[in-house]
């Protein structure tokens, strides 16, 4: 296929593993975070690792729009669809998301809420226009590369009068999780998770630019490299990352150029700006409450905030006692530390967010890698045989 | 009493602009007249001609194989194929896959008030035409109408029997490690040009459904190699949930050779930009074949040799594996996990 293989090509991809072991020195080793669940996934479905030396950790981020969202949110959409009535657009991805209750929004569909999957937030935009008569909700999820056309359909909905179209917003920005990473005590201060660098956001960097790591590479003297999602992208990036650790460096550097600039999108950055302005605060699974890391419809589009609209009050929920998202999602541990990973939590059962999604760090080792030493674990049937 | 009936009718359906209603399964005239004028007469064989509640089979010497199949797919017409003639292919392939030649079918419809006549008068021609085309005649048959809004225009069932052949023993825990993988043709057709179609997805694409009876290919197969260990049609899941399946019951491991596997370029952009993988999504009229790995030649000029089998392919092999797992060696050049499918990738789709 034009355009892809050639970023999943394997003569490539061993000339760079060979660079790559070439370039780490045999004395150290490389601890370097993917943000993204785009990244996550791609290094477990081109089975990245088998390519890398022993010695260059990947240590996966809480970039997975599903895997943050804590149950709260999930509750308050449930809510929406079952006790106010409306009609539920939502990402397939966030259907499965175990809530409080042993519920999910496929449960409450099942149950006869109204819960329609859509692929964007143009198709619930057209549900809305096709039945005037009842209240459709956006179940608005993702960091910055989902928020745009989020914005574009609230001002849309403006713009043709529609009343009965609202959005739930739980949109949330890369920067400050980031921040919140590498203030962690355990980052911070106990070492207990090293960190020497981080291989930046690939879609949201074409929002947001590469300006605002800048700081990262500054403050916390940790290398950024921005890359795309391809493999290709991830192994360049990593012989990019180590190079500069081996030089001393802490810069910024784009891999992605093809589609990043560093000023970014001007004009998706403005429809932002126009539609939504920081919480003060959003709670995210497993980080917890963090300071200014999430967007709320500003009070000039009241009417299409479905926070306000139906008076939703989304409480603290805490996780399942045994799960260790949270854990996972601050880069603390990994997905095989966790006691019922593959036993009591599949992609079948989740009991955990990071389960669900393909991004999800415990989905995607679930499924593509945890052939690796995992002898407990034998291949599942799924319950309907 | 056919001929009362007759006489009694007001005047013959109209199939331009009529719709089913309640009376086109209440078991009187209505009905009868709608399996006079429609089913019987595209169907039509000696069996039904006899106007009985089930049809006498003599049954040939050898081992019979039964199957059945329900299907509910969402557009009932697609490019490539219809609800009809898919219904027909799938349960012709269920029997095929066990190493028999399918004899009879039998259809029940379920039919939603309101459906337009014309509408099912396509779906029953479609199948008539299926039918006709395989050599299967469908000897007996049911209709139900359900109130509107309890159905969806209309679900067909088929249940199809066979014979095996004498020597011929498929069956889906015989896969040794060692054994070769084949599949007879692209994967992921019929998935992706169904998802085309879907109000909220709707792209545009050449790629027909492969809603194709398997039968003729599976007996030139067994022509070449009768000692076939394993077959099966990867219908809903795709070729990583059967081959999963099949894993699992033969206790072995598979590993794939994923440049081997052909998909089309069309299907594979469409899974690319829809975020599926052409491994998972399913196929109608694709099979999957596991032999020795001395016969794996043989079968696959046989394979190759049919029109249905044209781009057939040896995609992998059987390892011994305690914990069954199917895994792919990537284009990329690493290993990874072929898992079952979690979830659904799209609802309705045969």
């Amino acid at each position: 296929m034009k355009y892809v293989d050639e970023f999943r090509d394997g003569a490539t991809a061993r000339a760079l593993a060979a660079a790559i072991a070439r370039e780490v020195r045999p004395g150290r080793r490389y601890h370097l975070m993917e943000f993204c669940g785009g990244h996550t996934h791609a290094i477990s479905r081109y089975g990245l690792k088998d390519l890398l030396p022993d010695n260059v950790a990947m240590v996966h981020g809480p970039g997975c729009p599903v895997c943050v969202l804590p149950v709260g949110r999930i509750d308050g959409a449930i809510a929406l669809a079952r006790d106010h009535g409306a009609i539920l657009c939502t990402y397939a991805d966030t259907m499965r998301v175990p809530a409080t209750g042993g519920l999910s929004l496929l449960k409450a569909k099942a149950q006869g809420a109204d819960v329609r999957m859509v692929y964007s937030c143009a198709d619930a935009l057209r549900i809305a226009r096709a039945t005037p008569g009842r209240d459709v909700v956006f179940f608005a999820i993702g960091f910055e590369t989902t928020t745009p056309p989020t914005a574009l359909a609230i001002l849309e909905a403006r713009r043709e009068g529609l009343a009965n179209f609202s959005v739930f917003c739980n949109h949330v920005l890369t920067p400050a999780a980031i921040t919140h990473i590498l203030e962690s005590p355990e980052v911070r201060e106990l070492g207990i998770v090293p960190l020497d660098g981080f291989i930046g956001p690939a879609h949201v960097s074409t929002v947001i630019g590469s300006q605002p790591y800048d700081y990262f590479a500054e403050e916390y003297r940790k290398p950024v490299v921005i890359a795309g999602f391809e493999p290709l992208d991830v192994m360049q990036a990593i012989l990019m990352l180590v190079r500069q650790l081996n030089e001393g460096r802490a810069c910024v550097e784009n891999e992605f150029t093809r589609a990043v600039t560093p000023e970014g999108n001007a004009k998706a950055k403005g429809l932002v700006a126009e539609v939504f302005e920081l919480r003060r605060s959003f709670e995210w699974r497993g980080l917890g409450e963090v300071p200014y890391s999430a967007l709320a419809v500003k009070a000039a589009y009241a009417a299409c905030d479905a926070e306000r609209r139906f008076g939703l009050v989304c409480r603290s929920v805490p996780d399942h006692k045994a799960c260790e998202c949270g854990a996972i999602l601050r880069g603390v541990k990994r997905p095989t530390d966790c006691r019922v990973f593959g036993t009591v939590c599949t992609p079948e059962n989740p009991i955990g967010s990071c389960m669900v999604s393909s991004e999800g760090a415990c989905a995607a080792h679930y499924t593509y890698g945890r052939f690796r030493g995992q002898a407990g674990v034998a291949a599942q049937a799924p319950s309907h045989g | 009493m056919a001929d009362t009936a007759r006489r009694a009718y007001v005047r013959p359906i109209d199939f331009r602009h009529g719709r089913v209603d309640m009376t086109h399964g209440s078991g009187g005239r209505a009905m009868a007249q709608l399996i006079e004028e429609l089913f019987a007469r595209a169907f039509d064989n000696q069996w039904l001609r006899q106007g009985n509640d089930g049809a006498v089979l003599a049954a040939p010497p050898g081992r019979l194989v039964m199957a059945t199949d329900s299907h509910v797919v969402s557009p009932l017409f697609f490019p490539g194929g219809d609800i009809g003639a898919l219904a027909v292919h799938g349960t012709i392939n269920d029997v095929a896959v066990m190493g028999a030649t399918p004899l009879w079918l039998a259809a029940g419809f379920v039919l939603e008030e309101g459906f337009p006549l014309a509408d099912l008068r396509r779906v029953v021609e479609s199948m008539a035409a299926a039918s006709r085309d395989a050599g299967v005649p469908i000897v007996t048959g049911d209709t139900k109408v359900v109130e509107q809004g309890k159905g969806d225009g209309v679900f067909v069932t088929t249940t199809g029997v066979g014979v095996v052949r004498d020597g011929v023993d498929v069956r889906g825990d015989r896969a040794r490690p060692g054994d070769r993988v084949l599949v007879s043709g692209t994967l992921g057709d019929h998935g992706v040009a169904i998802m085309s179609l879907r109000e909220n997805l709707s792209f545009e694409t050449t790629i027909a459904s492969d809603s194709a009876a398997l039968h003729g290919l599976v007996a030139a197969m067994l022509d070449a190699v009768p000692d076939l260990h394993v077959l099966r049609d990867p219908t809903r899941g795709g070729l990583a949930t059967t081959l999963n399946e099949i894993a699992r019951q033969s206790r072995c491991g598979i590993v794939l050779d994923e440049a081997a596997i052909p998909v089309r370029p069309q299907v594979e952009a469409a899974c690319e930009f829809l975020g599926l993988d052409p491994l998972y999504v399913a196929n109608e009229g694709k099979l999957v074949a596991i032999c020795a790995a001395d016969d794996a030649p043989r079968l696959l000029a046989a394979m190759k040799s049919h029109p249905l089998g044209a781009q057939a392919a040896v995609v992998g092999e059987a390892i011994d594996d305690p914990h069954h797992f199917v895994q792919m060696d990537t284009k990329f050049g690493g290993r990874r996990v072929v898992d079952w499918l979690a979830g659904e990738q799209l609802p309705r789709i045969c």
